[in-house]
Order: structure tokens, then sequence, then C-alpha cells
């Protein structure tokens, strides 16, 4: 931290990216965008603020972990079930989007003059698109659980698996020596057999750590009640994944979202996916950033023309084989025009790949360049394409056209959140799930967690004061929030946290006391119940019948009573600052009130409630028994 | 053989209903007979149907017993139909689960019987009245028994007065229980 270099550099990308990107979001070119302009800016051909592409191209690794958090975050939201109801789309459709791309880009890149083999690799590599920039993209537009976000999605997850051949198979069209592609990547010394072998153990203890010793050492974490340190864990998780990942030569981002799936159904989630959000953001930003400084500008004012005719091709083609698969595939309405746009830029990975390649000597310094300035430019054209083609990609007017059984592949977050599962909101939670509500719940007790959780509820471990699990639990989708906590500093603290950032919320509260009830009305709750209003008036409604009185009067009464306890809370709570002598004047109001509403209990007679049900020869009231 | 008698009865106010608890208190000497007192079972209108449907297929008789209010009976009975006589368990196809038994209505009004008729203040007799019920039962394939009917019972003020009716009411529910045919009803 002592070297002046780290605070310039960082100053340099934090203000970059302070003045660019509101104002790309501003023009609704969206954030990637504005985060490539802003590399471009500093970057060696224009400000030059930062280094060249050996400088920029080690930023650009520390920011690839961006990636790496992202599909971490993706795999949190898919469950496994989920996953494998996408196994269709997955292997069928990334399958044929890999060939076809690879194929026929390879074709071109060989009539334009490369040898035919790694003509064929670089078709391939091509034929990735940019993991970051289409979910960060799509994400947000919303358009991520659309069909043709769905599709995208499952593409690209199909190649983050295709990279793993991609860079097995680079050393082998190597003309240079073994000892340099021995360099490729730190596996590869090891045989075929060896490497799948690594890579299977690698995923299996991913696997089994997700499920049996993560849920315990979060447990452990979280019962020591040191927030920062949670996020630590969960940070050293997700690198200590990429890179077990990178050491057996699997992409990393691959292994972070095969943890993502495993832990997909743990209570942490939500805790996770808050803990790790703005990390994903500002790493995934770095990597954009880098992307644009790395862009070789001095080659495009050079030979602007040669430049643009690859661009256009790569982008034609690569476009057009996105959009047969789409009619292939028989797309819903309007999600091919989505899949094109988002999908037809090169991705992170070429970049990778192509350093690799002119290592090994496949491609020539110039032809490298050239490859990596179309992927580039193609990353920073998506934002634009995206904005451009948006009247195509309306969605259908019908919802039910997208057919429902894919709408679960992304699973879309409850109406509801319930904070706290205590012994009030437990009662709360119970309720809605016996009319198929499935609040997503949240409590901060982990023991408690584990135990409802063993009880068949789905039940997240989080603090749902903090602004970012209120995020994760969806709270800009929902439309209630329930509080069933029972401190009364925390409630306040959750009702003023969700008025302010989601005012769309409404909310069902619990009030510890009348004091507390009527300062929440006064705030302008809507639904605040006196946490022991309910139990009491019934033990008094029991009561009245044990002394005789017969149910159904007891049973009016009892509701009578509350009827009268919430008209006099909503009368006070206006006052209750205001002007004490009024409200102590409104309060002996009130109690008369209730004197005289109880003379004229159905039990006492010549009351309102008595009238009722008076016979005929009774005087002065009207016969109701004929 | 002995039919099992299901009594029914519904008033909101049962402290205050003198003739209605006077014929419940008679109709407890009726050996085998069960005695619900719908208001006190369901104060929240919460009926469990399940319960009354089972009730229902252990006895033959069924009695509703209830104070005559705004020529009709009070708001529990009516949710009492609403939601245990189901389509497909009473009626409808397949609702078979009460056919051949038999439904009493006893009814207590405050006025006399002089003006439940055509040329009385009321300008209908109680039957007529009883319509809805009447076919109710015979939709659910049940007999509807002449109902049984205390007029007047604001007049109904002394045990002496009111003596007549209980034992008329036990000797009913007796004959019923034993299996003394009353006439269905006209």
């Amino acid at each position: 931290m002592s070297d002046p270099g780290f605070f310039q550099s960082a100053l340099v990308y934090l203000t970059a990216a302070v003045i660019s990107v509101p104002i790309a979001k501003r023009l609704g070119l969206g954030s990637v965008l504005g985060y490539l302009v802003a590399g471009v800016g500093i970057g060696p051909h224009v400000l030059g603020l930062v280094g060249g592409s050996s400088s920029s191209s080690e930023v650009m690794h520390i920011a690839e972990s961006g990636v790496v958090v992202m599909l971490f975050l993706i795999g949190l939201e898919l469950k496994i079930s989920a996953l494998w109801r996408m196994r269709g789309t997955l292997l069928g459709l990334g399958g044929s989007q890999m060939l076809a791309c690879g194929i026929i880009l390879g074709v071109g890149v060989w009539l334009w003059g490369i040898e035919l083999k790694s003509a064929l690799l670089i078709g391939f590599i091509l034929a990735l698109s940019s993991t970051a920039i289409v979910l960060q993209t799509l994400r947000e537009k919303s358009l991520h659980a659309t069909a043709g976000g769905r599709h995208a999605f499952a593409t690209l997850l199909f190649q983050d698996i295709a990279v793993i051949p991609l860079l097995a198979i680079l050393p082998l069209l190597a003309s240079t020596s073994a000892s340099a592609a021995n360099n490729i990547h730190s596996a590869s010394h090891l045989s075929g057999a060896m490497q799948g072998l690594a890579i299977c153990a690698a995923i299996a203890s991913v696997v089994l750590a997700g499920r049996w010793l993560l849920p315990f050492l979060f447990s452990y974490i979280a019962n020591a009640g040191l927030r920062e340190i949670f996020t630590a864990t969960a940070l050293l998780l997700v690198l200590a994944i990429g890179g077990l990942m990178s050491l057996v030569g699997l992409s990393p981002a691959l292994g972070a979202f095969v943890a993502g799936v495993v832990l997909a159904s743990s209570p942490y989630r939500h805790e996770l996916e808050g803990d790790l959000e703005p990390f994903k953001g500002l790493l995934l930003g770095l990597f954009f950033i880098s992307v644009g400084a790395s862009m070789d500008l001095q080659l495009i004012i050079k030979d602007p023309l040669g430049i643009t005719l690859l661009l256009a091709g790569f982008v034609l083609i690569k476009g057009s084989v996105l959009a047969a698969l789409g009619k292939l595939f028989h797309f819903a309405p309007g999600a091919t025009p989505l899949y094109t746009l988002s999908m037809f830029q090169g991705g992170e990975f070429a970049f990778v790949l192509f350093s690799q390649a002119t290592t090994l000597g496949i491609l020539t310094l110039d032809q490298s360049a050239r490859f990596n300035a179309i992927v580039a430019l193609s990353m920073a054209l998506t934002p634009l394409a995206l904005v451009a083609g948006r009247n195509w990609l309306k969605p259908p007017a019908d919802p039910d056209a997208t057919p429902h059984r894919e709408a679960d592949a992304i699973e879309h977050s409850s109406p509801v959140i319930l904070a706290g599962f205590g012994r009030y909101g437990n009662y709360v939670g119970r309720l809605l799930r016996s009319q198929g509500f499935r609040p997503v719940v949240l409590e901060t007790d982990a023991e408690h967690v584990e135990l409802t959780r063993r009880l068949g509820f789905e039940v997240h471990y989080g603090d749902a004061t903090r602004l970012d699990i209120l995020h994760a639990a969806g709270a800009q989708h929902a439309k209630l929030l329930v509080i069933a906590i029972s401190d009364e500093e925390t409630i306040d603290l959750l009702v003023a946290t969700a008025r302010r950032h989601f005012p769309h919320l409404e909310i069902v509260t619990r009030a510890t006391g009348m004091d507390h009830r009527l300062r929440l009305i006064q705030q302008g709750v809507q639904h605040v119940f006196h946490e022991l209003a309910g139990s009491a008036l019934d033990a008094g409604t029991q009561t009245l019948r044990l002394l005789g009185i017969p149910a159904y009067p007891a049973e009016r009464a009892a509701r009578k009573f509350r009827r009268w306890d919430i008209e006099s809370a909503r009368d006070l709570a206006p006052i209750r600052l205001q002007d004490e002598s009024a409200y102590f004047a409104i309060i002996r109001e009130r109690v008369a009130n209730l004197e005289s509403l109880f003379r004229s209990d159905p039990t006492h007679e010549g009351s309102a409630d008595a009238k009722a049900w008076q016979p005929p020869s009774a005087p002065k009231t009207p016969p109701v028994q004929t | 053989m002995r039919r099992r008698i299901l009594l029914l009865h519904a008033h909101p106010m049962p402290h205050r209903s003198r003739v209605n608890r006077h014929l419940v208190t008679a109709a407890e000497s009726i050996a085998g007979i069960t005695i619900r007192h719908l208001y006190e079972l369901y104060p929240d209108y919460m009926i469990d149907v399940d319960a009354e449907q089972k009730l229902l297929l252990d006895h033959d008789i069924i009695v509703l017993q209830h104070p005559f209010f705004w020529y009709s009976a009070p708001a529990l009975v009516k949710e009492w139909l609403d939601l245990v006589l189901q389509y497909g368990w009473a009626y409808g196809e397949g609702g078979t689960a009460l056919q051949g038994k038999s439904l009493l209505q006893s009814v207590t009004t405050g006025g006399a019987a002089e003006v439940y008729c055509s040329a009385g203040r009321n300008r209908h007799t109680v039957r007529e009245f009883l319509l809805p019920f009447e076919q109710t039962a015979r939709l659910c394939g049940m007999t509807y028994l002449d109902p049984f009917v205390v007029h007047g019972t604001g007049q109904l003020q002394t045990e002496a007065d009111l003596a007549p009716h209980s034992q008329a009411y036990c000797t009913l529910l007796s004959n019923l229980a034993s299996g003394i045919d009353l006439p269905p009803s006209p």
C-alpha cells in the first residue's frame, strides 16, 4: 500500500469509471460501454494514464476474477434441478452454436489467408461470446429472464466448458518447440488422462465441500457474528475455487459456477449474494476498463479499412449463424433478435487464447493484434447494437407465448419477504405457506435457520436490515415485506431502510407495544399489529365464555374491542408527539367511548347489539323474530 | 329399528331465548339424540364441514331448530347449508349422502298463528316461508317432514305456558326415533 503507484492507478481507474459510467447509463447505453470508453480514454493511445499492454494485462488478470465472482453468483441463483432442466438447451443449442460458428468463421479466416487448421482454431475462438458483457448488459436491461436471455445464458455456459478443449488443442497446433507448449498452462505437463482425472477430482471436491463442509463452515463463521469475516470467507471461497480450477486447467469461472450451483440451496445463499455483489460489480468494471485500455487504437488508425472489413465480416457471419440457430431451434417470438444482438461479439477468453497462439507461433503479432482489435470492438458494439435493436426486442405481447416450464430455469423471487422466523414469524410463514405462498424468509439466528430448514422451510440466513441482503432477497421485485422481528430498534431500522430504498414495498409489521405501534402508524406504515393483541383477546374471549357468556356474543365482544383498539391507535397516532394535552384528552375520550361501547355490549339489555335479537314482546324495539 | 336424531340448534343469543332453550332441554331426554349448538360451536362462523358431514351420515333424522328471524333462519344456518350441503356430496352428480334421511324444521315465531295466513299480517303461512328449506331437502333426496312450529313466543311466559309445547316436541321426537313415521309434508 505504500507504493504510490497503487494510489495513482486506483485514482485513474476510479475517476474514469465515475465520470464515464453514469454518462453512458444516462444515455441508455449501459454501464459496459461506459467502462469500455473509460478504458480507451485512460489507455496508452489516448491519455496514456495507464501503461501499455503489459501492465493492463496484469490489471485484466485481477479483473478476470470479476467474471469468476459473477459466475459464482449466477450459479447461486440456479439450483441443480433448474440446471438439469436446462440440459437440452445447454448441449443442443450450446453445442450447435460452437460447431456452426466455429466452422463457418474458421472457413472465413481460412479464406482470409491463414492455414486451415489454425484458421479453424481461430474460428472456434471467435465463436466464443463474452459472458461478462452479455450477462451484465442483459441484467441491466432486465432481459435475462426472457426466452432469448435464457438461450444466451445456456450458450454461454456451454462456451465456458468448450474453452477447456480449446486450451488443450492449442499446443498441438504449435509449430514451435514443445517447450513453449509447456508454458501454456500449468496443467499441460499432465497427460490427457491425468488431466481428465485431475479435473474430475477438482469438480468432485468442489461439489462435496459445497454439500458437507461449507454449510458447516458458514454456520461456524455466522455464529461468530463478524460480518467482515463472513465476507472474507465468501471471497476466499470463490478465489480458492478459481485457483483450484486453473491449477487443473479448467476455466476458473466454470469452477466458481459449479460451486455456486452446489450452494444454491444453502441457507447462506442470500448472505453470500449480498456480500459478493459489490465485489462483482467493481471487478467486472475493472475488467471492462482493461479491455478498453488494451484496444490497439494505433492499428485501427493505421488500417481503418482493413479492420472495419474484418470486423464487419466477423459480426455479419457470427450474427447470421446465431439468427439461423434461433430459427432452427424455434425460439419464442422476439427471442432470436435478442439472442443474435447480445451474442455476436467475441469473448474475453479470445484475448487469452490469441496471446497464447501468438506465443506458440500459430499467429503472427499483426494477426493477433487484428483479431484482438475486432474482438474488443465487437464487445463495444454490443451495448450499441442492443440499443439500436431495442424495437425488435420488445417482449411478445402475450406472456404465455413463452413456455412456462422454461421460465422456471431462473428462479423468480417471491412476492413476499418475511423478516424474522422466530416465535412470531413462524406463524406468519406457516399461514402463508398453507395457502401456497413461499416467502423469502430472512433470519439472523444461524442455529434457528438450521432447525427451521430441517422442518422443511426455505429460510435464509441474513440480516434483513442490510440493504444488500434485501436486494439479494429480491426486494426490488417483491410486493410485500412482513416484519416479524422482536426487537423494536431493529424493526424501526428495517422500516426506515425499506421505505427509503424500496418505496414500492407494502409493509406489514409487528409492533412491540402501544407506543411503538403509534410511532409506526405515525410514520405512515399501513399495516401495524400489536404483537400481543391477538393472543390477549383470544384469552379474554375464552375467559368471557368460561364466565358464562355464550360463544357468539363473546366473539363479537372481542371483535368489537379489537376494532375499537385499532381505531383508537389510528386516532391517537397523529397527535401523539405534537400535543401532549390533546393526546391525553383523546385517550380519556376513547376510554369513555370504550365504556359506552361496552354498555352496549350484547350481554347488556337495552344496547344496540342486544336489540338485534330482541323478541317482539319487548317494548320499543322492532320485531325481528317474526 | 331405532333411528338416530341429530338436532342442530341455532340461536345467536341462547341466554335470551326462552322458548328455544326450553325445547332443547326437553329434547335432551330423548335417548340417543345428538344435540349441537351451532352458535356455540362456530361463533366465528368457521363451520367444520368435514365434522358436520360425518355427523349427518351418522344420523337418520336431521332437526333444524331455530327462531324464525325475518321469515327465515338466523344467518349461521344459511352458512351451514351453504358450506355443508356440497355439490357431489349432498346433491348433483354423485351427491347421495343424504338420500333417504328426513329433515324436520322446528321454529319459534313471535307472531301468533293467525297472522300466518293469506288474510293475516304476514300474508303467507310458515310453510310457505320455509319453502327454500323444503326444496333444499328435496334436492338432497331427503323427506321434508311437516315442520314443528311454536307461535307467539312472547305470550309464553310461564312454565305452564311452555309445557304443552315441550311435551308435543318430545312426543314428536321420540316417535321419530322409534321409527313411527310422521306424515311427510304435503
